[in-house]
């Protein structure tokens, strides 16, 4: 260092490291604790308290050949993708062409219907009712109702439209008087230029759909095969553990198994989260555009 | 109109609708024309303002429920209508008090832990000059979030039962013994809160980091030649740079203070913490989905919805005095 820091900088420096340090192990510390405890030998993991911070005794992946063979954990990975897939594809071209529309100035009743879209952001129903007109609409216990509601969200519209709003009027009238139609301009001027509203929209849908198992604990009551990756977790790791003895168990585990059981939790906990983790360091800085968009918007 | 008036009164912008391709600027509004005109863009139009009806007004006309003793099979408009009786069974019940109470206190204690903590983290991190170090504590930091609720509500289980990592530690630290912390009622509010912080502290940092990497540099380098320290300087200079951020973002989260999701605590609570976990969307789903009694469970997540939005709106008004911003 060329200048000479006063000791007491020195001191917060030091204090300012230690605590950013602390904050990191606790971040990452769970994380590296159900790794190591996936792989560990299964008869120590159960006795060992506390964190795991190598494999107890040796490493023994065990625990993932038998989550192999667990069918239900892979078709609700399946599930969770294919509604992952199929609801980027519906927000990207609803949440496109909504921007679109309401970013057109020309367009006289745009903030009427803007208005009418919004109050959804201040006042719904609740539980309850939704629930019943998903009933009286036959969407639950379908794959749809994993994917149609909460494809279109007001702040997605609204953060689509003030980016489309920021492309110059220029580019849209030449391309206007070289005959192209709404959509023309829509796919090949407009589009191209809110590339990271779009990424960041698509982001933020699949993040949610990742995360969601309440819809389908409300939505899909008696279609199990239907169940996305969250909820079939939720029946291994949390109901599991709650009720041992629940017959709705989705694991069977047979008499080999039950030593591994708490293995086996960590390791569904591990296949289930690892790919995530190793993706978003790369998509992050959509993530911090998007994040401050969302606030210099609203 | 005579003929010199109409030339000299300006265009008006009799624009209606679409009213795009041929030049024909001034004519009267012509909705079919409009129509036939912008197919495509009316169609769309259509499809998204469905969506709407559908899924979040369709829903709002459920709230008759809250009115009627309803039955599945008489449907919405059948059910006898009983006025308010919902309500008062409610409000006259043992729950409603340590519903509204807890849900209060959730919301509460989140604002006042988990807000500050990603601006002090943000602080903190801003600091360091090392950017090698400051950008891997930085991405470490957002990966907890990533971990869905599912996954992060059960590690806080192993951790907190009988032998986990953290009751262990505080057996270790109190000298008591190792016991399961989500059993024991005051424990709850102190693990939800923390789960919350686990996940959002770094990702909530991101909003600040990029605030304070917008504060002028060169103020920063006139002050240190007017000799203030880094205490000063972050005092006088980096606080009130982030400052109208921390404010906006304060007065957003006070808007949602009494919406505490169910989803977390429904991951986390069982019957012996009912006392301090219970806020009214648990209640609303378990009196809903699993005792199906339609009408009182949408009268109580109408109280929630009004108590929201009367938030909600006060908030945002208090947002377009101080900033001139709103989020309507």
């Amino acid at each position: 260092m060329k200048i000479k820091e006063k000791p007491s900088r020195i001191l917060f420096l030091l204090i300012d490291v230690i605590a950013l340090l602390l904050i990191t192990y606790a971040c990452l510390m769970p994380i590296w604790h159900m790794v190591m405890a996936s792989i560990s030998n299964p008869t120590s993991l159960n006795t060992h308290p506390g964190i795991v911070y190598f494999p107890l005794k040796n490493v023994d992946f065990n625990a993932y050949k038998i989550i192999l063979q667990y069918k239900k954990l892979w078709s609700a990975y399946g599930n969770t993708i294919l509604y992952i897939l199929c609801t980027c594809v519906l927000t990207a071209v609803l949440t496109t062409i909504a921007g679109y529309i309401f970013s057109r100035k020309r367009f006289y009743y745009r903030n009427s219907f803007m208005i009418i879209i919004s109050f959804t952001m201040l006042f719904n129903g609740g539980m309850i009712p939704n629930y019943i007109v998903m009933k009286s609409l036959h969407l639950t216990d379908t794959p749809l109702v994993m994917i149609i509601p909460g494809v279109l969200s007001v702040f997605n519209i609204i953060i689509m439209r003030t980016s489309m709003e920021n492309v110059p009027t220029e580019l849209e009238e030449a391309a206007r008087i070289d005959g192209a139609t709404d959509l023309r301009i829509l796919w090949s001027v407009i589009l191209p230029l809110c590339k990271a509203t779009f990424a960041v929209i698509m982001l933020f849908a699949a993040v949610a759909k990742w995360n969601d198992y309440f819809s389908a604990l409300l939505y899909l009551p008696t279609r199990r095969d239907l169940y996305p990756l969250q909820m079939a977790l939720r029946e291994i790791v949390i109901t599991a553990t709650a009720d041992v003895s629940s017959s709705s168990n989705l694991l069977d585990l047979s008499e080999s198994s039950t030593v591994y059981k708490k293995a086996i939790e960590y390791a569904c906990i591990v296949v289930s989260t690892l790919p995530i983790l190793c993706i978003y360091p790369f998509v992050q800085k959509y993530f911090v555009t998007g994040i401050t968009m969302g606030a210099v918007k609203s | 109109m005579k003929r010199e008036d109409r030339l000299h009164k300006k265009p008006e912008p009799a624009l209606q609708g679409f009213r795009v391709g041929g030049g024909l600027r001034n004519l009267p509004h012509n909705f079919g024309l409009d129509l036939r005109r912008n197919k495509a863009l009316y169609l769309f139009l259509t499809v998204i303002l469905t969506y709407f009806i559908l899924f979040h007004y369709l829903p709002m006309f459920g709230i008759l429920m809250s009115f009627e003793k309803f039955s599945p099979v008489k449907g919405i408009l059948g059910s006898k209508w009983i006025g308010f009786d919902n309500f008062i069974v409610f409000f006259s019940g043992p729950y409603a008090g340590r519903l509204i109470k807890n849900t209060a206190l959730i919301g509460v204690l989140d604002l006042l832990i988990n807000f500050p903590a990603p601006i002090i983290f943000a602080l903190l991190l801003n600091e360091i000059r090392q950017n090698h170090f400051k950008k891997t504590v930085q991405t470490i930091s957002y990966m907890p979030y990533f971990v869905s609720t599912v996954v992060a509500a059960s590690l806080v289980i192993n951790f907190t039962k009988s032998g986990g990592a953290i009751s262990e530690s505080l057996k270790f630290m109190t000298g008591g013994s190792s016991e399961n912390l989500l059993n024991l009622p005051s424990w709850f509010k102190p693990i939800y809160i923390l789960m919350g912080t686990w996940q959002g502290m770094g990702y909530g940092s991101i909003i600040y980091l990029a605030a304070l990497s917008n504060v002028d540099q060169e103020l920063y380098d006139a002050a240190k030649v007017d000799g203030a320290g880094y205490w000063k300087q972050m005092w006088h200079i980096t606080l009130p740079g982030i400052s109208a951020m921390i404010v906006m973002m304060f007065i957003m989260r006070m808007g949602t203070v009494f919406s505490v999701g169910a989803d977390k605590i429904l991951l986390l609570y069982n019957p012996s913490t009912y006392d301090t976990a219970d806020v009214i969307n648990t209640y609303v789903y378990r009196i809903g989905m699993q005792d199906m009694n339609f009408g009182l469970s949408t009268a109580v997540g109408l109280f929630n919805s009004v108590i929201g939005t009367i938030l909600l709106l006060t908030s945002n008004s208090v947002l377009k005095k101080l900033s001139g911003t709103s989020m309507f």
